[in-house]
């Protein structure tokens, strides 16, 4: 089964402050502590992408507007499991 | 499934500019800021609104919004409001004020607006401090809460208590709506919003004065990351300030509201 969904964070607005990490049910979320952002973050990133519910928590606790989210298969995730 | 099934959950409010905030990282501003322009989208407001912004950490409120916004002095934005939407009666105004700037600085302006019935809103931050002045004792400072101003913390004998402003304004004849929320969980902040939208569609409908009192965090001036100051308000605001809806004029309860 592919996942119910997923997120995009937008790296400009992101800072960091791991809110949406804390509050997503599905443990979908982490700092990406590989990168930072041109502002210097770690940003949020779907560390398990295959997790999630879509169900827009980490959105609706977002400060800063940064995160879109999508219900259905990510296009060219049609098989299901993880995707980049 | 296809492509075509793929439905947009959530995203960036239209009411946004594509600027990004100046808050610290966690910062609530940025919560209340959003359910503001999401309210206002969902009302089909976005292109008839004025926001008065105050000082404090969201000095820069104009920045980030997408309609009218004009710049009150510290605690005057009741004032401006007034005069805005006595001119322009037909305008959505409302101010966004931070503790210090409305129940400190301008206690004398919220006060007399709401008594008078001024049909504006009012969204009120409360984050038990002067944020942006580097984390004052404010009105809202809970007894024995250590700030800047208040290193071992409030002592009630010499600094007084602190002002519930939402029961305040409540025992306001004017007052039409007031009510407190809090933005620490995803449940709360929806709670929020459905207030807000409350506010809004009261003052749309002319039914008088509105505030929302939304308890926030101020991360950087607690000395506390985001996610425990998020703690730290449930376990040490929410008793001393209960959400709850402490005005709704009769008008108001038999309100009906379109949308969700
Ligand atoms: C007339 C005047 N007095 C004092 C100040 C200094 N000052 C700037 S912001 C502020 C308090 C802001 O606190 P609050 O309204 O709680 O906003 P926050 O930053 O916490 O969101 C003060 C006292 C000022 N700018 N103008
Ligand atoms: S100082 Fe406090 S209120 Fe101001 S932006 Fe930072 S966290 Fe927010
Ligand atoms: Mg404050």
């Amino acid at each position: 089964m592919p996942p119910k969904g997923w997120v995009e964070i937008n790296e400009l607005y992101c800072k960091a402050c791991e809110t949406c990490v804390t509050d997503c049910p599905t443990q979908t979320l982490a700092l990406d502590m590989s990168r930072l952002t041109v502002k210097g973050y770690h940003p949020a990133h779907m560390l398990h992408p295959e997790n999630c519910i879509a169900c827009g928590t980490c959105a609706v606790v977002c400060p800063d507007a940064a995160i879109t989210v999508f219900r259905g298969v990510r296009p060219g995730d049609e098989k299901g499991g993880e995707a980049a | 499934m296809t492509e075509t099934d793929v439905k947009v959950v959530y995203k960036r409010p239209l009411g946004f500019t594509d600027r990004t905030t100046h808050y610290c990282p966690g910062c609530t501003h940025g919560v209340a800021h959003r359910l503001i322009a999401e309210v206002l989208e969902e009302m089909g407001e976005l292109n008839n609104t004025i926001g008065v912004a105050p000082v404090g950490c969201a000095v820069f409120a104009y920045n980030y919004f997408n309609f009218d916004f004009v710049e009150a002095a510290h605690g005057r934005a009741p004032a401006m409001a007034t005069g805005i939407k006595r001119t322009l009666p037909n305008k959505i105004v409302f101010t966004y004020q931070g503790d210090g700037d409305l129940a400190s600085m301008g206690m004398g302006e919220i006060v007399a607006a709401a008594a008078r019935g001024e049909h504006f809103t009012v969204i009120f931050i409360n984050n038990t401090n002067y944020g942006m002045t580097g984390g004052q004792m404010a009105p809202t400072t809970l007894p024995g809460q250590k700030t800047s101003s208040s290193p071992l913390g409030r002592d009630v004998e010499t600094q007084g208590y602190p002002i519930r402003t939402a029961e305040l304004l409540a025992t306001l004849d004017g007052a039409a709506f007031v009510a407190r929320r809090s933005l620490h969980d995803a449940r709360s902040i929806r709670n929020a919003k459905r207030a807000i939208r409350t506010a809004f569609e009261a003052q749309k409908q002319g039914l008088g004065f509105s505030m929302i009192e939304l308890l926030s965090i101020c991360p950087t001036n607690w000395g506390l990351k985001p996610a425990a100051a998020r703690t730290w308000l449930a376990e040490h605001m929410l008793p001393y300030y209960p959400v709850g809806d402490f005005k709704v004029s009769t008008a108001v309860s038999e309100m009906k509201i379109g949308g969700n």
